[in-house]
């Protein structure tokens, strides 16, 4: 919303400077976006007078000046036409920036003649558009003044209206919230009531007044809209960024920024039969004034002749029969159309306009007749003609229910003591009427407002204008002990992160959308979870899965140079359509080496195993029993069949973890490697509330432990987990360890067989292992490996 | 005794010729081996008569322990030479550099989050959380913002279709705001409520300042005595804990959200630089949170008695809480998952956040 501070102060009478009514504004809640101001890059113009004037002796067309600006007599040299002896205007001393070509004036010398400053015009001060001279001022300006104070200057104000201020949507509104906090008062609106010369010869009828409770029409014959729209209302018009069209469509343009009345003018001698406001038929057309066809519904509200809908009511006018420059008949229409009809027909058939955007959030329903009658008032003064008897479809008898305000809510929701004075003021300075109850006041809302219902919309008008930063600020009371701030669910996404940032990962956060055409693999057998209005066609699917987002992440990092990395992020993935139908993984990839070539030399290529790794620690992190989870070899088919795992405790699968399929990765173009894991973290346990604290007895051993190993050889298929299950079985008291530190296939071992090399650790306890005790141990593993894996020790 | 003397001149002159450990140990055997000088004369000992015995048995042990500690000593110097020899082949580049190591970094976001958390706390706050995918209910109209209201138009919303009903009034939305989480919280417990909601949020919307996803953190207090006077306390308190500056200047401006009455929209004082934002000082003001009493209606629809509980709501960006305190410019490149900027803005894995540890900067040097 746009206004200049001359269209301000048509409605409000004050003597606040713009800076005053900006800082105001904002602080009742008209939020100020911009103070355009010319005045601002006035600073160092003065009035000065022309003492001498005589030809520039190298030139026809210059002239010589003698300016004096009160403190000293300058030689200008001048080329406006219009420069005479005893001309006042305005002077530009050496020094300031003109506006115009924002250059700083600098001493210059126009044909061997040096000039000490120069007299301005209009546009070169940015205020207005006359170039064709010198400003000239009444012969009677003081000179040596400020240039601001002597110009006709009007600085235009941009504010943001909020939804629910939708009165301020027009500068009377504006006006009045500016007076009801103090800052001037609000003058009343006078407005010419027309003599009707004739009967409308239009009949008008409504068939939907639950959309339009109030319509009226008049009829004006004879207007020039070849007539031309007078200065000041152009003025502002173009101020605020509206380009002056004919006068019946600035008048209308007008009174929509000036009252937020909107109107709309029909061509009359262009309809046909009587006018009538009903519901559009299914399917019915309707070609707006922007010259777009539509298909209407029964949801939406058309005026229509005899030829069908003419406009789309309180939305848009249509292209039939709108007005031309050569109008000379018309039909002013001023009606109260519901919220909810216009705001429905506007988003449903996506139409934007000044009129929509107003009647949605509201217009005063008894403003119609007042609206119609100002409206006319200036058609006729600008266009001339004769207007009609004012037809009247309706009544204007909406009321607002009254709401109760306490005087003490004031103090108790809002904080800040108010008087019941003070509060009776403001609310009487905002419109509303007022019966007294003593404790409390029963208020009725103005009618240009439908944003008050409850007792706290008062609360608000009240703080509004006492202004919130009065209100006093006291810390949060504390009179209870505070409970851990995170859930133990929460705290362990917050560990994870760190335990694999530790790990040398970098967190990364990526949309939780992603595309639909490269995910498919990762949807593990659910449906998509697919967007209505994606933003764009690459970011329609709620993500099945983090991994395809990584990917990307990968293959953009390698597509800059970076080919070594390893990234994770904590989040959400989705698996359903439905609110909750979601989990909390954490995701991680790497790819490349583990570091760029190095004098070391120990740089490799990232497998499988920094993946499982990078698994194992998320769930341990996330207190996770991953000692006891089971690895089976089923990872989804988004990994490599062969070299990839998945962790599960019981049913629950609580990681996966391994290459990620050669052919995921050709969708997304990377070449080379990448290893990834997924815990989800959701199928891991929680410990339980209140478990005891308290570690595990520490049981230590005097007595040193003995390390053995034992090489065996087993069918390639055997896993080396049970393998190693198997040997820490045997003996359940004395085998404390036992690691794998040699696996060999190949040499001379038979083609299917393959040889894991075991380290036992035994730990004695009371007493030393006898060497028969300590072979009789070697020998259960033996037996026990043997019969769980039928794999034979290596000779 | 004349041999005695020579013999020692000889054997400490061989000694302490020897130029290596095996040449010293051939000099001991020579003197004190089996065979050797010394000992040679010790076994002769016993062809003396009884008392010149004792004092050549003297002479000769003296002798021994002088030769003994002259070969220890020559011992212990030609180790330390030989070790000296040995550590000098061994001389390092201690210039070059260490094995590479990557330290991984926390994103931004996490971090504030963290600090948020760490300071909501510190005032009896607990964190509750929501689903991405919302019903229409939790997202808008328990939030006081019915099907038609002006305000639905205002966030941009992306649907998904509701898989038991083709009404597009039921299908789901992916919230545009964490301020479901306050009815969620509202149902599922009895005031006072203090919890602040952290998540992700959405809404069609992707330019220089808007991407499509970014992440709020919504605040809700419920008991029967908060004001506005306390909802400007936590939010002054907050603040000033948060970006560390104890005269932080803020201003509160009427604003309106449909699910608080009265609203505000809370600026903080700050200078706009060309290049830089200083927050704390200049006349600049920047937008910072939005906040307000909540409205009847939305007590009412989280099942709570207006007339008898109050309380305020806030919400604000933890994106732009992370630009603006760490001088991140460019919303977008939060989530461009680029190793150079995740490097350059993420944070080092020992910097946690508390308000008793230390609310930043205490994780160490970035490496």
């Amino acid at each position: 919303m746009k206004f200049t501070l001359s269209w301000l102060k048509e409605h409000l009478d004050t003597t606040a400077t713009v800076d005053e009514i900006a800082e105001r504004l904002t602080s009742i809640g008209l939020e100020v976006e911009e103070v355009f101001n010319p005045a601002a890059a006035l600073k160092g113009f003065i009035t000065a007078k022309v003492e001498k004037c005589e030809m520039h002796p190298d030139s026809d067309h210059l002239h010589l000046l003698s300016v004096n600006n009160g403190k000293e007599v300058l030689q200008v040299v001048c080329g406006a036409p219009n420069v005479k002896l005893g001309t006042i205007g305005i002077f530009a001393p050496v020094g300031v920036i003109i506006p115009c070509y924002n250059e700083k004036l600098t001493v210059g010398k126009i044909r061997g003649v040096e000039s000490f400053g120069m007299l301005c015009s209009e546009k070169e001060l940015c205020i207005g558009e006359d170039h064709n001279g010198i400003i000239e001022l009444p012969a009677d300006t003081p000179i040596s003044i400020p240039a601001a104070e002597v110009l006709n200057i009007d600085p235009v104000i941009e504010i943001s209206i909020t939804p629910n201020r939708a009165e301020c949507l027009g500068v009377r509104g504006v006006a009045r919230d500016l007076a009801a906090s103090g800052l001037g008062t609000l003058k009343p609106l006078e407005i010419k009531k027309t003599n009707a010369s004739f009967k409308c010869p239009i009949n008008i009828r409504v068939e939907a007044p639950e959309a339009c409770p109030v319509y009226t029409g008049r009829y004006i014959k004879g207007v020039n809209n070849h007539a031309e729209t007078p200065k000041w209302m152009k003025a502002r018009l173009s101020a605020i960024g509206l380009r002056p069209i004919s006068p019946l469509v600035d008048v209308t343009n007008y009174l929509n920024y000036d009252l937020a009345r909107p109107l709309h003018v029909f061509d009359a001698d262009k309809l046909k039969g009587d006018l009538v406001i009903r519901m559009a038929k299914e399917g019915e057309p309707f070609t707006s004034l922007e010259e777009k066809e539509y298909k209407l519904d029964s949801k939406s509200l058309g005026i229509c002749d005899d030829e069908g809908v003419q406009c789309l009511g309180g939305v848009m006018g249509g292209l039939a029969k709108g007005c031309s420059a050569d109008t000379t008949n018309v039909l002013l229409e001023s009606a109260a159309f519901k919220p909810e009809c216009i705001a429905r027909t506007g988003r449903h058939f996506q139409i934007d306009s000044d009129s929509r955007y107003r009647y949605e959030r509201w217009v005063d329903p008894n403003s119609n007749v007042m609206g119609s009658d100002y409206a006319t008032s200036l058609i006729l003064d600008i266009c001339g003609g004769e207007a009609s008897e004012i037809v009247i479809c309706g009544e204007e008898n909406y009321c607002a229910q009254p709401v109760t305000l306490r005087y003490e809510r004031v103090k108790t929701l809002a904080g800040i003591d108010v008087s019941k004075e003070e509060i009776i003021r403001i609310l009487t300075a905002l419109g509303f009427k007022l019966t007294d109850h003593g404790n409390s006041v029963e208020a009725i809302c103005p009618t240009w407002r439908g944003d008050i219902e409850f007792e706290a919309d008062l609360v608000e008008e009240i703080v509004r204008m006492v202004g919130l930063d009065n209100i006093p600020a006291t810390s949060m009371p504390s009179d209870e002990f505070p409970k851990q701030t995170l859930s133990a669910k929460q705290q362990r996404v917050v560990v994870t992160k760190h335990e694999l940032a530790s790990r040398g990962m970098y967190e990364t956060v990526t949309w939780s959308f992603t595309d639909s055409k490269l995910c498919q693999p990762f949807r593990k057998g659910k449906n998509p979870v697919k967007l209505m209005n994606p933003i764009v066609a690459e970011l329609d699917e709620m993500r099945p899965s983090i991994l395809p987002n990584l990917l990307l992440a990968a293959h953009n990092n390698i597509a800059r140079g970076d080919n070594n990395m390893a990234l994770f992020e904590v989040g959400p993935e989705f698996y359903g359509c439905r609110p909750t139908e979601q989990g909390t993984v954490a995701a991680g990839i790497r790819c490349g080496m583990t570091s760029k070539k190095h004098w070391l030399k120990d740089e490799r290529a990232y497998d499988v195993f920094d993946a499982k790794a990078d698994a194992i620690a998320a769930i341990a992190a996330a207190n996770g029993p991953w000692d006891s989870a089971q690895i089976t070899t089923d990872a989804p088919e988004y990994y490599h069949p062969g070299r990839s795992g998945t962790l599960r405790l019981g049913k629950n699968v609580i990681a996966y973890f391994g290459e990620i399929h050669p052919m995921v990765l050709k969708a997304y173009d990377i070449k080379g490697r990448v290893v990834a894991f997924e815990v989800f973290l959701d199928n891991i346990p929680l410990p339980r509330i209140n478990a005891n604290k308290s570690k595990k007895k520490l049981e230590l051993y005097s007595l040193q432990a003995v390390d053995k190993d034992l090489a065996f050889v087993v069918n390639k298929d055997v896993a080396a987990a049970n393998i190693l299950a198997a040997a820490k079985n045997a003996d359940r008291e004395y085998i404390s360890e036992v690691r794998i530190f040699d696996v060999f296939e190949g040499g001379n071992l038979p083609e299917n067989k393959k040889s894991i090399a075991l380290s036992v650790t035994f730990q004695p306890k009371e007493k030393s292992f006898t060497d028969q005790e300590l072979d009789g141990l070697m020998k259960k593993v033996i037996l026990e490996v043997g019969k769980k894996t039928d794999a034979v020790l290596r000779q | 005794m004349e041999d005695l003397k020579e013999l020692e001149a000889n054997v400490l002159q061989s000694i302490n010729n020897a130029a290596d450990l095996r040449a010293l140990d051939e000099v001991r055997v020579s003197v004190l081996g089996k065979k050797g000088s010394l000992t040679e004369k010790m076994k002769s000992l016993g062809t003396l008569p009884q008392e010149e015995k004792i004092a050549a048995g003297k002479a000769l042990n003296i002798l021994k322990n002088t030769i003994e500690t002259a070969i220890d000593s020559k011992k212990h110097e030609l180790e330390t030479a030989e070790l000296n020899k040995k550590l000098a082949g061994e001389r390092i580049d201690v210039t070059l550099p260490i094995r590479p190591e990557t330290q991984g970094r926390i994103h931004p976001v996490s971090k504030i989050y963290e600090e948020v958390v760490a300071i909501f706390g510190q005032m009896g706050f607990e964190v509750a959380e929501g689903p991405d995918v919302e019903d229409q209910f939790h997202n808008f109209n328990a939030l006081n913002m019915p099907a038609n209201h002006p305000a639905r138009q205002m966030q941009d919303t992306f649907y998904i279709a509701n898989p038991d009903s083709a009404d597009f009034d039921d299908s789901f939305v992916v919230r545009t705001h964490t301020s479901g989480i306050q009815i969620r919280t509202m149902e599922a417990k009895k005031p006072p409520i203090r919890i602040i909601a952290p998540g992700r949020t959405y809404r069609s919307d992707f330019d220089a300042t808007h991407t499509p996803m970014f992440h709020q953190v919504e605040g809700l207090v419920i008991d029967k005595t908060t004001t506005m006077a306390h909802l400007k306390g936590c939010l002054y308190d907050f603040v000033k804990a948060f970006f560390e500056i104890d005269d932080i200047k803020v201003r509160y401006r009427p604003s309106y959200f449909p699910f608080t009455e009265p609203s505000a929209e809370m600026d903080i004082g700050c200078r706009k630089g060309k290049e830089e934002l200083k927050i704390g000082e200049g006349d600049d003001w920047l937008e910072i949170l939005g906040c307000g009493m909540v409205h009847p209606n939305v007590l009412r629809a989280g099942g709570i008695d207006p007339d008898e509980y109050q309380g305020f709501a806030f919400g604000m960006g933890i994106d732009r809480l992370a630009m603006l305190k760490y001088g991140i410019p460019d919303l977008r490149t939060f989530f461009e998952s680029d190793l150079r900027w995740l490097k350059h803005y993420g944070f080092v894995p020992l910097d946690t956040s508390s308000m008793t540890g230390g609310l930043s900067n205490n994780g160490g040097l970035a490496r």
